[in-house]
């Protein structure tokens, strides 16, 4: 059974969401403390959940991305570990290196909470083997800083690479400036890396798993990387 | 070993969308001050360094801006040492 490790950063506040959605798409699940300097060896996929990770002091991310854990995450990451980093979660994968770019402050320079839809782009992805190609899904944004930049150079390399995994779209799939809630290059709303085991997305899958609390889409997420 | 003072002026890098300066330029244009364009927001970090020489401590601030206290992706910064 897949297990996953939920890291809890001083300011996370997704962990209990993150743990919650895994736990019912039916995996085993643990916490990881930020200070940590092991992780358990029956550990599958490592979620870097959503937040304020040390108050966004400096730049979201930057100073989450030193803590003692993140060490044993790139190594974990670097031998084929899954890692998931959501929102705040993805901001710390771009700073840590283990993804390319990073996220700007949303060009409205507000704070967006509200649901979206997502075009898959890529469903080949151990993080979408259960979505169709080009299945739109809705889940919620919150985030402040979302806005994905990254170079011309690897803006073609991950289009050239298929590593574009989510896009922000109409509900009907066609991907509009309209559709895109913070200003990210080419709509993005989701990356993976070249290995194909870490994905960093600003929306929040884990915020929509249980129809009780209005839709349950995310789960088709969870529900892939437990199919691995 | 010295102490020194060292400050890091951080700007975002040329070509980076400034939101905050634009919104910043809208209010001053929308208050007359029409003669002030392209306004960009930066950091200004101020810290302590304790190293055998000036050029010692610019080595040190050097290192931990590119590491963690500017972005280089869309951050440049300068550093000034002072005794």
């Amino acid at each position: 059974m897949m297990k996953y490790g939920i890291v809890v950063f001083p300011g996370s506040n997704c962990d209990h969401d993150a743990f919650s959605s895994a736990s019912l798409a039916g995996a085993m699940t643990e916490y990881l403390w930020h200070k940590d300097t092991q992780i358990p060896k029956d550990i599958d996929c490592i979620i870097l959940p959503g937040g304020f990770s040390y108050g966004d002091y400096l730049r979201c991310g930057a100073i989450a991305r030193f803590s003692p854990i993140m060490k044993e995450v790139i190594d974990f990451a670097n031998i084929g570990g899954l890692v998931l980093g959501i929102c705040n979660g993805f901001q710390i994968l771009c700073e840590s290196g283990l993804l390319p770019g990073t996220l700007l402050r949303n060009n409205s320079l507000t704070f967006k909470c509200k649901d979206v839809h997502l075009k898959t782009i890529n469903n080949s992805t151990v993080y979408t083997s259960s979505l169709e190609m080009e299945e739109v899904i809705t889940i919620p944004v919150a985030h402040g800083e979302g806005n994905y930049f990254a170079d011309e150079e690897t803006i073609t390399e991950l289009e050239s690479e298929n590593r574009i995994v989510f896009k922000y779209s109409e509900l009907d799939g066609r991907v509009t400036k309209e559709s895109n809630p913070n200003g990210s290059l080419k709509n993005i709303a989701g990356i993976i890396n070249k290995s194909g085991n870490v994905l960093g997305m600003m929306p929040h899958p884990e915020r929509y798993c249980e129809s009780i609390l209005g839709r349950n889409d995310g789960l088709k997420i969870f529900k892939s990387i437990n199919s691995k | 070993m010295k102490q020194y003072k060292a400050k890091i002026k951080i700007t975002l890098r040329k070509g980076i969308l400034d939101v905050q300066g634009k919104a910043v330029e809208h209010a001053l244009h929308s208050i007359d001050f029409k003669s002030l364009t392209n306004v960009r927001i930066g950091k200004y970090v101020e810290l302590n360094v304790e190293a055998e020489n000036s050029e010692k401590a610019r080595d040190i601030v050097q290192n931990a801006s590119e590491k963690l206290i500017a972005n280089p992706i869309i951050e440049d910064f300068e550093i000034s040492v002072f005794e």
